[in-house]
Parts: C-alpha cells; sequence; structure tokens
C-alpha cells in the first residue's frame, strides 16, 4: 500500500464531489449567515470558523476540475492549484471546530448542505494523512480492537454480569432469531453501564427478544469521524454479519449521536446494498412500545427536566418527536431549551472533536453557548439520549461551575416502570 | 457611431448576442452539476425526498427565529434588495414590454414613480449591503473579487435606470442606451459569476431538502 | 443681390406697425427663451438688417421643408420677413427657371461672395454623382461650389441634417447630409421631417440677429432642441404614473395616456414639438393620438419599429434564447459526460485506505 499522500488525498476530493456539492458550490453567495449557525463562531468570533470557509479546499477542488472556468483559469496560470500546504492549514478547522452537527446545513438561505461538504471533504484530509492523531488512535483501536476506546469482549462480559447481579436482569448474548440486536456504545459500556441493565428491564416488561452479539458490540464508528468511507464500511460490515448471523429483525442503536447515523443512514450506502433488517433507534423502539401501550410505569419524574437533542439523534437522524412522547411520559415538569429540537445547539463534541485533544479548550469555549441555552430555562437535571453528549456535557458544566445532573432517557424511562 | 446607432445596437445585436450567452450558458451550468449525479440512498427510507427536496424550496425563504435575531441585518437588507430588484425589473411597464416582447406573457404594472422609490430604496440596501461586506470581520474573510464585482454589475442597471427615469446628464438616446447595455453585461456575467445562484440555489435546496427529508427531517 | 431699404424700412413701407413688429420680436424671444431685455436688441438688430443674400439649394428632397415654412397661417410677420430677405434662388419659389435660374444663382455668389447664406435641404448622393442633378450639375458638386463662399449654412430638415429618407436601409443612392461633405463651414442643423415652421425662421432670425447660435452635438440650436419631447410632453404625468395606451383608441388612448408602448420615441427626441406645436400652436403627434417617430434625429427611419417601444429589444429574442438553450444542452451534455468521465476516472483511481495508511504522514 502507498501510504497516505496528497495524490490520494486529492483524488479522493476528486471522488466525493457529486451534484449536490457542486450545486452547493454554485450557489453560495458568501453571506456569512452559517458563521452564525455555528458554536465555535458564536462563542469566539472568530471568523475562520465560518463553516463554508472550512470547506476552502474542496471549493478549490471543484472550481479548478469540475467547472470550465476554473480548468481554464487553473490552465493558464490565473489560480493557483490546491497544495498539501492547504490541507495542512485546514485540518484543524475541519476536524476540531466541526462535530457534523448541521445547524449550518438547516439556515443556509440558499441551501447548502455544509454539514454533509465537511464529512466529504474529510475522506480528502484522511488520505492525505492530515487527520487528528487523536482520531487516528481511536480508529485505529476500532479497527483492530473492535473498539475506539479499546473496549475488548472480557471487559464487557464483566458489565453483563454486573448488570445481571445489580438489576436481577438477564441479558442475551448471541441469541439467534431474537427480535432485536442490541449494539452498544463503548462509552455506555465503560461508563454508563446503567443503560445495559436499562434495556434488560424495559424489555423485560414489555416482552421484547433481544440480544448482544459478541463479535459485534459495539456502535460507534470512528470511520464516519474520521471520514474514511472505507473503514467506516469495514466497521459496520461487522454489524450486518452479526445481525444476518443471527437473523435478527431490527438491529438497534443505543444512546450514542454518530452511531445511529452511521448505522441508520450511512451503512447500506458504506457497503454498498441494503440491508435485509431495520435499523431504529432505542427511542424509537421505546416510543413504540409507548404508542402500543407495552410501557407500564409507577411514576414520573418531578424535577424540573428539559431535553438536549442530539444532532445526529434529532436534526441529522429525524428521530424528534419520539424522545418528547416518552418525556411526557415519563416527566411532569419537562420544558424545551430556547430553540429546540431541529434547531437545538451542538454540546460541541461529536463529529470526532471529543476524541481530539487539540481541540480540547475550543471544544469548551464552545460549550458557553449550551450554558447560554440552560441559562435561559433554570433546570434541575438535563435528559440526552447520546453517552458522548452526557460526558461532554458534564465535563462542560463543570468548567462552568455549574450542578446539573445529565441523565439518559433510556434510563429515566426504567428507573420509572412499574415492575413487580 | 451615432447615438441611434448606439442605442440600436444595444436593442439589437448586443441584446441578442447578450440572451444566447446567458442562456445558453445558464443551460450549460445546469448541466455542469446535475450531470455529476448523485448515488442513489440505499438506506431505508423515513420520510419522502421528492416532499422534503420541493417543501424546502419555499421553506429555506423563511429564516428561523434564531437566525433572525443573530443575523437580522443580512436577512433584512437581503430581502429589501431582492424584492426592490423584483419589483423593479418585472412590475416597470417598459421592463413588461420587454417581457411580453421575449415570451408573449404580459401583466400590470406598478405606478413608475413607485417603481422609482423602489428603485432608490435598493439602491440604498445594495450600498448598506456593500459597507456590510467590507466591515463585516466574517464577510470580509469570505469575500473575493467575484462578490464586489457582481455587486458593481447589479448596482449599475438601477443607477443607470434611476439616470434614464430622470433624464440627469445625458442625453436620452445614450441614457436608455447605458442602461440597457448595462442590463446586458449583466446577462453575460451570470451564468460565469455568484450571480447563477438565483437558479442554482434552487437545485442546491432541493438536495438539501431531499436529503434530509429521506430521514424524515423537514430542513 | 441686396436690395438698400433695411428690413425696418421695408416693414413700415408695407404698414406694419412698431406695436406689431415688437410683437413678433417678443414672441421670437420667449421661443428662444430669451429674458424680455433681449427684445430690444432683436428690435434693433432686424430693423437695422439690409437684406441678406439667401441662396437656398433643394437636393433629394420631398420639398416638405417648403411646404412647411410656406404653410403658416398667421406667418404674416414671416411671410414678410422671408419676402424681405433676398431670397435668391429656391427652386419652387423662384420665378425664373431653367439656365436663368442658374445665372441667377452664380450672379448672387458672386456680388455677396463670403457673406449669403447657404440653406439645403435634401440630402446628397455623395458618392455616385448621378442620382441626382439639377442643370447637369450633381448635388455634390453644386454644394460644395456654393459652400465654398457662404457665410454659413442651414440644413434644413433632417434629410439635409442626417441624410434622412433617402439614408434610410438600403441607402440605393448613397445619400449624406451636408455635414458629411462641408468640412470647412459653419453649419446649422434644423432637423425634422419637417421642421416646425416656426423653428425654421426662428433659427433664421436668431442667426441674423446673434449670429451662430449656441448648437449642441448634433449641430442644432439648443434653444430649439435642447429639450427633449418626453421632457416637456403635457402626457408626462400619465408616464410616471404608469397609465398607458396599449393600443390605438382604446380606453387609454381617449383618456390622453402616455404612449409610450405604442412606439413613441419622445424619450429620445430633441425638438420643439411640444412646446411650440404645430399649426401656430394647434397640436402636435402625440397630442393628436399618435406616438412620436423621433423625426428629428438622426436615422429616425432606421432606428427600430415606429410602433415598437424604446425598451423592447430589435431583434427576435424568444427565438434566440431557444437556440440558446439547445445550443446549451449539447454543449452542457457534452461537457457534463466529461466531467462525469474524470469523476468516475476519479473513482477507479481509487485505492482502499486502511489504518496504517492514516498513520502515515505525506
Amino acid at each position: 500500500m502507498s501510504g497516505a499522500s496528497f495524490q490520494r488525498g486529492y483524488n479522493a476530493l476528486k471522488e466525493v464531489i457529486d451534484a449536490p456539492i457542486a450545486a452547493f458550490f454554485s450557489s453560495c453567495v458568501h453571506c456569512g449567515m452559517c458563521a452564525e449557525a455555528c458554536l465555535f463562531f458564536t462563542e469566539t468570533r472568530d471568523p475562520k470558523y465560518t463553516p463554508i470557509h472550512k470547506l476552502e479546499p474542496l471549493r478549490k477542488v471543484w472550481k479548478q476540475e469540475y467547472t470550465f472556468w476554473g480548468k481554464l483559469g487553473r490552465a493558464v496560470g490565473l489560480s493557483r492549484p490546491l497544495t498539501d500546504q492547504d490541507l495542512a492549514d485546514w485540518e484543524s478547522l475541519v476536524y476540531d471546530s466541526c462535530t457534523l452537527c448541521g445547524r449550518c446545513s438547516m439556515v443556509c438561505p440558499v441551501g447548502n448542505d455544509i454539514t454533509y461538504m465537511i464529512r466529504n471533504m474529510r475522506e480528502g484530509m484522511a488520505a492525505a494523512g492530515h487527520a487528528p492523531k487523536g482520531l487516528i488512535g481511536a480508529t485505529r483501536r476500532a479497527v483492530t480492537i473492535g473498539s475506539p476506546m479499546g473496549v475488548k469482549l472480557p471487559a464487557l462480559q464483566a458489565q453483563i454480569r454486573h448488570t445481571e447481579k445489580d438489576f436481577g436482569v438477564k441479558v442475551p448474548v448471541d441469541v439467534e432469531g431474537a427480535e432485536y440486536l442490541c449494539l452498544l456504545s463503548s462509552m455506555e459500556i465503560m461508563n454508563f453501564p446503567e443503560y445495559i441493565g436499562s434495556l434488560a428491564r424495559i424489555f423485560r416488561q414489555a416482552n421484547v427478544t433481544w440480544t448482544l452479539s459478541s463479535e459485534a458490540f459495539e456502535a460507534t464508528n470512528s470511520g464516519i469521524q474520521i471520514g474514511v468511507s472505507d473503514i467506516a464500511a469495514e466497521l459496520v460490515q461487522r454489524i450486518v454479519d452479526a445481525a444476518e448471523a443471527l437473523k435478527v429483525k431490527a438491529v438497534i442503536s443505543p444512546e450514542c449521536g454518530h452511531a445511529y447515523m452511521a448505522i441508520r443512514w450511512d451503512g447500506p450506502n458504506l457497503v454498498g446494498k441494503p440491508f435485509n433488517f431495520k435499523v431504529q433507534h432505542i427511542l424509537e423502539v421505546l416510543d413504540e412500545l409507548r404508542s402500543q401501550g407495552r410501557l407500564k410505569m409507577k411514576d414520573k419524574e418531578a424535577q424540573k427536566l428539559t431535553y438536549h437533542d442530539p444532532c445526529q439523534i434529532s436534526r441529522r437522524g429525524g428521530v424528534i418527536d419520539q424522545p418528547r412522547n416518552l418525556l411526557n411520559m415519563v416527566a411532569d415538569n419537562f420544558v424545551e431549551m430556547p430553540e429546540t429540537g431541529k434547531m437545538n445547539w451542538c454540546c460541541g463534541a461529536g463529529g470526532g472533536v471529543s476524541s481530539n485533544e487539540r481541540a480540547d479548550d475550543l471544544r469548551l469555549k464552545a460549550f458557553a453557548r449550551k450554558k447560554a441555552q440552560l441559562d435561559a430555562i433554570n433546570v434541575d437535571a438535563v435528559v440526552s439520549a447520546c453517552s458522548n453528549c452526557r460526558i461532554h456535557l458534564e465535563e462542560g458544566l463543570e468548567e462552568y461551575h455549574m450542578e446539573l445532573p445529565l441523565l439518559s432517557l433510556t434510563e429515566t424511562i426504567a428507573e420509572h416502570l412499574a415492575e413487580e | 457611431m451615432t447615438e441611434t446607432e448606439f442605442l440600436l445596437w444595444v436593442r439589437g445585436p448586443a441584446f441578442s448576442i447578450a440572451t444566447f450567452i446567458m442562456c445558453a450558458g445558464l443551460v450549460i451550468r445546469f448541466l455542469e452539476i446535475f450531470l455529476l449525479g448523485r448515488k442513489a440512498d440505499l438506506a431505508e427510507a423515513r420520510g419522502s425526498a421528492a416532499a422534503g427536496g420541493f417543501r424546502t424550496l419555499f421553506r429555506r425563504s423563511v429564516p428561523d427565529a434564531g437566525s433572525f435575531e443573530r443575523s437580522g441585518f443580512t436577512i433584512v437588507s437581503g430581502y429589501i434588495f431582492h424584492i426592490g430588484l423584483f419589483i423593479v425589473i418585472f412590475l416597470f411597464v417598459p421592463h413588461i414590454l420587454v417581457f411580453e416582447a421575449v415570451s408573449g406573457l404580459s401583466w400590470p404594472g406598478l405606478p413608475s414613480n413607485i417603481i422609482d422609490a423602489t428603485n432608490v430604496v435598493t439602491m440604498i440596501a445594495l450600498l448598506a449591503v456593500l459597507v456590510h461586506r467590507i466591515k463585516d470581520p466574517v464577510m470580509r474573510l469570505l469575500s473575493e473579487f467575484n462578490d464586489y464585482l457582481v455587486w458593481f454589475v447589479t448596482f449599475l442597471p438601477l443607477l443607470t435606470g434611476y439616470l434614464a427615469f430622470h433624464r440627469i446628464g445625458l442625453s436620452g438616446a445614450m441614457l436608455i442606451a447605458l442602461h440597457i447595455l448595462s442590463v446586458e453585461i449583466l446577462m453575460i456575467l451570470f451564468p460565469f459569476t455568484k450571480l447563477s445562484h438565483a437558479f442554482t440555489l434552487w437545485m442546491a435546496r432541493w438536495y438539501n431538502g431531499a436529503i434530509a427529508g429521506y430521514k424524515g427531517v423537514q430542513s | 443681390m441686396s436690395k438698400d431699404k433695411t428690413l425696418g424700412e421695408t416693414l413700415r413701407e408695407r404698414g406694419i406697425s412698431r406695436r406689431s413688429f415688437l410683437k413678433f420680436c417678443a414672441t421670437t424671444a420667449s421661443m428662444m427663451a430669451l429674458p424680455p431685455a433681449m427684445i430690444p436688441v432683436i428690435a434693433s438688430t432686424l430693423d437695422k438688417l439690409r437684406r441678406p443674400s439667401v441662396i437656398w439649394l433643394s437636393f433629394q428632397e420631398c420639398t416638405g421643408c417648403t411646404e412647411s415654412i410656406t404653410r403658416s397661417n398667421s406667418a404674416t410677420i414671416e411671410d414678410l420677413i422671408f419676402d424681405t430677405i433676398s431670397l435668391d434662388y429656391h427652386h419652387t419659389l423662384q420665378a425664373a427657371s431653367g439656365s436663368a435660374a442658374e445665372h441667377a444663382r452664380e450672379e448672387a455668389m458672386q456680388e455677396n461672395h463670403g457673406n449669403y447664406i447657404l440653406v439645403v435641404d435634401g440630402s446628397i448622393p455623395g458618392e455616385n454623382n448621378g442620382y441626382s442633378t439639377i442643370a447637369g450639375i450633381s448635388n455634390k458638386d453644386m454644394l460644395l461650389e456654393v459652400a465654398a463662399g457662404a457665410a454659413a449654412i442651414v440644413a434644413v430638415g433632417s434629410c439635409a441634417a442626417f441624410g434622412g429618407i433617402p439614408k434610410a436601409d438600403p441607402n440605393p443612392t448613397g445619400a449624406v447630409s451636408v455635414s458629411d461633405l462641408v468640412k470647412d463651414k459653419p453649419i446649422v442643423n434644423v432637423p425634422g421631417c419637417p421642421p416646425i415652421p416656426a423653428v425654421i425662421t426662428g433659427v433664421l432670425v436668431q442667426f441674423l440677429t446673434f449670429g451662430l447660435p449656441e448648437l449642441d452635438h448634433l449641430g442644432r440650436p439648443a434653444a430649439f432642441y435642447g429639450k427633449s419631447i418626453h421632457d416637456r410632453c403635457y402626457r408626462r404625468p400619465f408616464y410616471d404614473k404608469g397609465l398607458f395606451a396599449d393600443s390605438f383608441d382604446d380606453e387609454g388612448a381617449k383618456k390622453g395616456w402616455c404612449l409610450f408602448k405604442l412606439g413613441c420615441k419622445g424619450p429620445t427626441t430633441y425638438n420643439a414639438c411640444a412646446t411650440t406645436k404645430w399649426n401656430d400652436g394647434t397640436s402636435f403627434p402625440i397630442e393628436a393620438g399618435h406616438p412620436c417617430l423621433g423625426c428629428s434625429e438622426p436615422d429616425f427611419w432606421d432606428a427600430g419599429s415606429f410602433y415598437k417601444a424604446l425598451s423592447i429589444p430589435t431583434e427576435a429574442i424568444g427565438k434566440t434564447a431557444v437556440y440558446a438553450g439547445a445550443a446549451g444542452l449539447i454543449a452542457g451534455a457534452a461537457l457534463g459526460a466529461s466531467l462525469r468521465a474524470r469523476k468516475q476516472s476519479a473513482v477507479k483511481d481509487h485505492e482502499r485506505v486502511t489504518i496504517d495508511d492514516l498513520d502515515q504522514e505525506s
């Protein structure tokens, strides 16, 4: 293999440009509205964080390869071709200051899906060797060990044993013919193992058959975050193989934003064919159970709660109403954040940013946006459905000296189940 | 060349050339984009891509409340000059006659003095937009020659139109000829600059709405 | 032939009162937008005027300009002034004919060499001198010969001033204007098809009184041609309000609305029609319901249809747009195909990226 090189990166950029991207670059009128939608800009006021600006190298490639005048301009020396230094200069813009949250794509007046373009630009950045070290490390662990945090099967098995003991539940593994194959994020396994117990309790009450897979328990996909579809496909294939081997009806993506995007929306496109099983987010399944009357609650949360929309689940994933239905079932005092639902603000840590130590300071600065939202509504606790959001909201709150518990929606529901 | 000959050339061959370049250029631009194609989405759809695309075509013109608060100037000034351009171009009777001559379609116009006032407001909005582009740090970083050129060729027809309507500075024939010429320059540059956004934004909005609509998100 | 009596003496002989004479001078002054203080100047100058010699050459013309001057109704004063100008040569108005007429011309030229006024109407074939001749002399030769000894030249009518109808496409005679041929004499263009009678005489009076008038960039006296029809038109408020007649005799036309849509060339035409009007101030084309043709402007016959509004392109734009679209489809398809091919070749050149590739810096 030839290793990372500018030539491979440039070629990758050429590959990803399609009609949508060409339409987007043609239509951008440099109005700057995307900047005001991006928390990295709003909390630093540094113009270089303007979303469309992060795409300059990709735009150059589009112009010089796929437009008549652009190609002519380069041929006669009127415009400078892209260089490796350009990609190096843009690395921190593309990886440190973008979580692929998608707000810019919602506000652009000419309709540009800037997020889509950043995702695609990362293909070229990574192939040219300009991805952040931290993210490369997480990806290496995901490929070789099976988890970006390095969680191996024994560790999971230990957590399963704890869960079964603590909650008096059975956690099925490798059960063929179960309705659902459940995936887990490393973050949940290591930091929030109560999630596994919650699944067990809820499914027991609702009479749902489910299973984990010892071959493919990891839901997160570093390949998506670093922007290498080849690696992302390899990771998805593991899940597909397990789902097909266990003959499940559907795969459930856990409380993790990018995992949902990776398996639900990118998955079939990465492996090149449709799945012969459904993919659902846990919130979708829970909401289905709720609407079928299969969830019996004993009481509700009394404290004043709000919901933080994980970007990849709500805005980019389409699971917006379900958490609200569930919260209205389980909470008495649920208030929305100002700017909520598909326009909620990112926690600042998705899209690979949390794996990138270089981006720590910037990430914590950007958290001020979420803080401002919380300051406006004065709640007792924040509920979310992504463990990465949870961890980094906690970190941000600590940084800003705020006391506010972060709750998982699945765990909260499990807490209030009417169990015998 | 006499003034009459100049006016005649501007109304004649120059207009034909500008029309040809603009129409051919826009079609080429569209195909240049469209033929790059888009991979089919193999994930199971939650909503309708087409419905999403169609909805976003229009919905994107209405900014959300948060954007309005943060980018208020850009939105308001942008709306003023776009609506102003629309009124001045499409609702002034001498212009409607041009559209009628080209397409056979006609519609009622507004009183000319209202058009004149609208023109002034539009020019002021455009000047404000230019000042903002020069002073705002984000726009300064983003802006390049193309942005200023496009501003100028958009402003020029408004200015020459104002001078022609008010008969300022030159003879009647020259004022009208320069105004038509400034429009022809705009037409020629249309497919090759950002001005093409007037047409390509419908593609961009469509793709954006389709991608989101497929997932069941209203973008 | 110059006469010994002054203009003033002649007028008094004919019984024109001082009061009437001064009234004429006042009218003339106001027509030229001159202040009242100029009236006595005009009066005293005209009074002392010795009858200048005027030679009127008619070339490729329709005689409309002569008809215009002689059609003045209350033009008693003008008539008289004309009578008292020594009109030594004029095809239509002179009594003599044949070689006697030509002889009269030559005599006048000799006697008043350097001082006579040359008035020209009609255009001149610029190259082929056989198209229009008088007594065997080509128009061009006669013009140059007579111009040589003239004090100044007045080109009356659009034909003499700009070439007029003979010059209109395809211009079979190669017609040109006076100023195309004569380069070394002051020329005053008095265009119009025909010019307004009072304008013709007004220019002559102005010239006789004050010398060469202030001319615009087309050689027209600014006093009469300084404002456009549009800027003096009584229907202008309708233009400003956007009320236009859509066709002849429709409701708008009957209400006297602006005739822009019917092709009025008022905005690009400079003349006194809207103020001085025709037939002693009776009316002018727009007032009669017909759009201005722009007849005092160069090449007005070829300036796009009389009935096509000024804003409308003269060529078939709709068709051009369709052809352009078709051409764009072909070129765009070819270009798009080549771009697609380039993208496919990039996809083909794709080397699978592994985790090891990422670790190596380029």
